[in-house]
């Protein structure tokens, strides 16, 4: 009974989304552009403490920490460079995974790793954005961004707080997904929650973001605050396990010069990627 | 003893520089002090019978500590190994890695002491890449870390618009830590035998400080992200690549110079290298006791081709020249082939939220008739605490082949490391 409910909320709800999006299409893209500029794009560089604590169905935890630095490469929500040094575990510290992200469709990101103990710049093939990130039930896409090229969205409701947002990958073939549903601050237009499906509307995996700060900043020698994220939590609903994401120490709009994303860095990484 | 002048160096140069600072105490100037390392047990044995070598392959506890230091104008790095060693049954201790590094200008990078260096494009092949390394370490199934040999050499690195240029000085030449018979039994060229612990090579290694030094230089640019290098190398062949009439092994002179491309091809990464080994000692190839100089080349790929699972293939050559003349005076022994062609394949897969990770290397000499393959599964228990097992299994047709050789050295062997 509940799933017949459930299935015709969901029957009425598209049917209305796609009446909706008919005249409104635009609004619908405008609030995803807005809220892709705002979870990556804010200021022209940032740099933080990424902690994310991962918690299996056993209890078992596990603790990835890493600096990172970010800068774009224009003022249009497009290509970023990437610089991740890790903190913990053990087994990876001191390593750095650098990206050159590039948003245009069907070009692949540049990536590479450097060991340490080898000495070594490895170039990484870049593969399925759909991977866990270092073990975590974040994906590599939730921590540099889905493409929103990559899907269609569709306005399907809007409540008092959020936009909520229903998207269809493009290409179902190439996600895990059948659609996701975005809930975004009508405010801040930050996602707040994502919740992904499965065939047969069925929640798998939801990302909730937990804490926001208003982090200040200058832009222009104006000061600013920029609205951040600065925990999150990710759950595997299919594994049972949980990733909490803390993000602190945050800085925006710092001066990154570019040299720094290439492999002299990469080889020696700069101080205030260490400290 | 060179570690030591090395440590020597270091510290007095720490030292000064913290005198000069007198405002802050030593202990404040490097107060962000990280220490770390770990501790692990190591044991392997043999799965063929060896009549030249002990039954365990290998047999260690061993504890590396790292310290890390900056302070205004510097880093500072050390790390060293302590370990018992059954297998021949002595305690041992090996600096890894003692140096400073420095930025003094914004074009330049400055790095003295002892230091691991890495370059070029292979993966697990190296052409231009004539620092040391330590196939032993490898084949007895220690950690891929140990693989790659310190260098006691001075790193001077300049970024220019046009291009970047290392500059390695190593003023006394370090060589590979090459088979010796100790832990792995190989082919005797003198005895036409395998040999092992009956027969430990003891090679006259060029040793005079400034006068048998070693200069590598690597000229790179980054093009659209596709990493382009020149390399050149002036010193010795790493491994003894000749002896003296009396059948003593040495290391005669070797320039190498080569080039390297590598970057996105497809969906994956693609590479080439090639490089010409000019061995200077027998320049026309007509000495049999001296290695005759040789082209080498390599292709590589490599991509993701499932869910945390990725593959690279290689394609590697190594051409003889002069190989007339090499036929001609050689005396003795079955001759060498003169292409040796090898190919290898690399898998790595990632499991159970990617603590378990199973990577297969394998490499095979179509022209040699051997192989070698080393399978290892490792898994993260805790983030702490890992769980290793692994193997070197070797085959071939002969016995005085690159990996025929080693073939009763075929061994299995299990780790668990606690790290901090």
């Amino acid at each position: 009974m509940k799933t017949y409910i459930l299935l015709l909320a969901l029957f009425v709800s598209d049917q209305f989304g796609v009446v909706k999006a008919e005249d409104k299409v635009p609004i619908a893209d405008e609030i995803v552009k807005k809220a892709n500029h705002m979870s990556l794009y804010q200021g022209s560089d940032s740099k933080g403490k990424i902690t994310m604590t991962i918690t299996d169905k056993q209890g078992r935890v596990r603790k990835r920490e890493f600096n990172m630095l970010r800068k774009d490469m224009d003022d249009n929500d497009h290509d970023q460079k990437y610089y991740a040094y890790f903190l913990t575990p053990a087994d990876v510290r001191k390593m750095v995974f650098m990206v050159h992200k590039h948003t245009e469709l069907e070009k692949e990101d540049d990536r590479w790793l450097y060991m340490p103990s080898l000495d070594l710049v490895k170039r990484i093939a870049s593969g399925d954005k759909r991977t866990s990130f270092v073990g975590s039930d974040f994906l590599y896409e939730d921590i540099s961004g889905r493409n929103i090229n990559e899907d269609t969205h569709e306005l399907t409701k809007t409540t008092d707080e959020y936009y909520v947002l229903k998207n269809v990958p493009k290409k179902p073939n190439t996600v895990e997904f059948e659609y996701y549903i975005a809930y975004i601050d009508k405010k801040t237009f930050l996602p707040m929650k994502m919740e992904y499906y499965k065939k047969g509307a069925r929640l798998y995996r939801v990302i909730k973001s937990s804490k926001i700060k208003l982090i200040e900043a200058k832009e222009n020698d104006q000061k600013v605050s920029y609205p951040t994220v600065v925990e999150s939590v990710a759950r595997d609903l299919e594994s049972g396990s949980t990733t909490v994401m803390n993000y602190s120490n945050v800085q925006y709009n710092i001066g990154i010069e570019n040299d720094i994303f290439t492999e002299r860095y990469l080889r020696r990484p700069p101080r205030k990627v260490m400290r | 003893m060179k570690c030591c002048k090395v440590l020597t160096i270091l510290s007095i140069l720490i030292i000064q520089q913290s005198l000069w600072a007198e405002e802050d105490s030593l202990f404040e100037q490097f107060a962000p002090l990280e220490i770390h390392g770990f501790y692990e047990l190591r044991g392997g044995y043999r799965i063929r019978k060896d009549s030249y070598e002990k039954d365990m392959s290998i047999m260690e506890n061993r504890f590396q500590l790292e310290a890390f230091a900056y302070n205004d104008w510097a880093d500072f790095k050390y790390k060293g190994d302590v370990w018992g060693d059954w297998v021949t049954e002595q305690a041992d201790y090996d600096t890894r890695e003692a140096w400073l590094f420095t930025r003094p200008t914004d074009f330049m990078d400055v790095k003295i002491g002892r230091q691991i260096l890495t370059w070029g494009t292979g993966e697990l092949v190296f052409l231009n890449d004539l620092f040391p390394k330590d196939w032993q370490s490898f084949f007895i199934g220690r950690d891929a870390e140990y693989l790659k040999a310190p260098s006691d050499a001075a790193k001077f690195s300049f970024f220019t618009d046009i291009v970047n240029i290392d500059v390695v000085y190593t003023p006394q030449f370090d060589s590979d830590r090459y088979i010796t018979g100790e832990y792995i039994s190989y082919w005797n060229s003198t005895k036409q035998r395998l040999a092992g612990r009956d027969a430990i090579i003891h090679a006259d290694k060029p040793n005079r400080w400034f006068r048998d030094d070693e200069v590598a230089v690597r000229i790179y640019k980054n093009v659209n992200n596709y990493e382009l290098a020149l390399y050149g190398y002036k010193g010795f062949w790493k491994n003894p690549g000749g002896e003296t009439a009396s059948g003593i092994s040495i290391f005669p002179d070797l320039n190498v110079y080569g080039a390297s491309i590598r970057g996105q091809l497809g969906k994956g990464i693609g590479n080439a290298e090639a490089a010409y080994y000019q061995s200077k000692d027998d320049e026309n190839g007509s000495n049999p006791l001296v290695n005759n100089s040789e082209m080498r080349y390599l292709l590589g790929y490599s991509q993701e081709i499932g869910k945390d699972f990725t593959a690279g293939l290689q394609y590697y050559i190594e051409q003889m020249l002069d190989y007339d003349a090499y036929k001609k005076s050689l005396t003795s022994g079955p001759a060498k082939d003169q292409y040796r062609h090898v190919i290898t394949l690399q898998l790595t897969k990632l499991l159970m939220n990617q603590n378990l990770e199973l990577v297969l290397s394998s490499y095979y000499s179509p022209s040699d008739k051997d192989a070698y393959l080393r399978p290892n599964i490792k898994y993260k228990y805790t983030d702490n605490l890992t769980l290793e097992a692994g193997a070197n299994i070797f085959f071939g047709d002969y016995e005085n082949t690159f990996f025929g050789q080693l073939q009763n050295n075929t061994n299995i062997y299990t780790a668990i490391r606690y790290s901090f």
